[in-house]
């Protein structure tokens, strides 16, 4: 198991592929993607890699996050994400991933926070069917209608699809294709949408489901000459 | 300019240092040559109509040539920046009042005809395509001899 990155959504655009297909794509940015710490079997009971994105004002962060990022030596972090790794690809702390960490054509899974929609009735929540347009329906044209039976069982059951609040919630988009990478702007462009805001975080891994393909570098695609540079 | 304008801008360039489609708007008579693909081997299709519409900016521009196939009226929307857009010819200017000529969805006959442009304009334009197309001609026929030359050149050797 790999490590995933942290990115941002940026948005969306369209390119063209060698058969003259067009399409759509999301892209998403890499900035400042490095190890902040490691969490080990001995110490923590699990193996994974700890990493932070984007940058923070030293004055925003708390003291106990300063000694954090100072032990790991690297600038204070906008995002901390914690990515479960099998043993054998822990990353070092203080190294950069880069957008080289996939490879053109593989598959990902993309999870983020889906955009909010607020208090929503139950034909947006659930895709229920509503009533009917005339035949004696009035102000009621957008209801979810029954909710359950008669006096037996006499409640309505637990989980019943109903209005409420939608959005705003974690959500993972499964196999994802990985159109192209550009490693110097830190860009990967992924196939399709990618739930989430423009500007929301965003954490990329290899699909669950397909397996990291051969070529994808591993434990994982780092910076080479700035890893050194930090002490 | 942001990443996405950037990433747009790049495909743009890509696709016009390949080809560039001459200036035209609607009204105009186009003959738009459209890569095929059968099975495996690849052809093109000419296809000709009036561009009623141009519709979207930067990569996602577009135009809608709408042609009467067979008594029926047949509109294709092409992406101007498409790969499978080989080139298109200006077959005739027209003159129009209109940015979008969807009233011709409504017309037949004699009552669907577009007056040609025979202004200063048009007649501009038409001479910059057909410097640009001899321009063209000339680069294919100079690289069609390099070629010959080159593999003249080789032949002796071997």
């Amino acid at each position: 198991m790999r490590s995933g990155v942290i990115a941002q959504k940026v948005g969306m655009t369209r390119v063209y592929n060698d058969a003259g297909e067009h399409i759509p794509v999301t892209v998403l940015k890499m900035e400042n993607c490095q190890v902040v710490a490691h969490r080990t079997e001995e110490k923590n009971g699990y193996v994974a890699v700890q990493l932070g994105a984007g940058q923070k004002k030293v004055k925003n962060t708390t003291k106990a996050l300063r000694g954090h990022f100072a032990t790991a030596s690297v600038e204070p972090k906008a995002k901390l994400v914690e990515f479960r790794v099998s043993s054998e690809n822990l990353i070092d702390v203080g190294s950069e991933l880069t957008a080289s960490h996939f490879v053109a054509g593989q598959l990902v899974d993309v999870t983020g926070t889906s955009v909010g929609k607020g208090f929503a009735g139950a034909m947006k929540r659930h895709n229920f069917g509503g009533l009917r347009a005339t035949h004696g329906v009035s102000l009621s044209h957008r209801s979810h209608g029954s909710t359950g039976n008669n006096q037996d069982p006499g409640k309505v059951w637990k989980g019943k699809r109903m209005a409420g609040h939608m959005g705003q919630t974690r959500v993972t988009t499964q196999n994802l294709e990985v159109v192209s990478t550009d490693e110097d702007r830190g860009l990967i462009l992924v196939k399709g949408a990618v739930p989430g805001s423009k500007g929301s975080w965003i954490t990329v891994r290899d699909a669950i489901k397909a397996g990291i393909p051969e070529s994808a570098p591993r434990p994982a695609g780092i910076r080479s000459a700035k890893v050194e540079g930090a002490e | 300019m942001n990443i996405i304008q950037q990433l747009e801008a790049e495909q743009v360039a890509k696709i016009e240092a390949k080809r560039t489609l001459p200036e035209f708007s609607p009204g105009d008579t186009l003959r738009v040559n459209v890569r095929v693909t059968e099975g495996t081997r690849t052809r093109v299709q000419a296809y000709e109509g009036v561009c009623i519409a141009r519709s979207g900016g930067s990569i996602n521009e577009s135009f809608t040539v709408r042609k009467i196939s067979y008594g029926e009226g047949v509109e294709r929307v092409f992406p101007v920046y498409s790969p499978l857009v080989e080139s298109v010819e200006v077959v005739r200017r027209g003159k129009v009042r209109r940015a979008k000529l969807y009233y011709l969805r409504d017309r037949r006959g004699k009552s669907a005809r577009i007056i040609e442009n025979t202004g200063t304009r048009a007649r501009k334009l038409n001479e910059s395509a057909r410097l640009t197309a001899a321009g063209e001609k000339a680069r294919i026929e100079a690289e069609k001899v390099a070629a010959a030359e080159a593999l003249a050149a080789e032949k002796p050797q071997e």
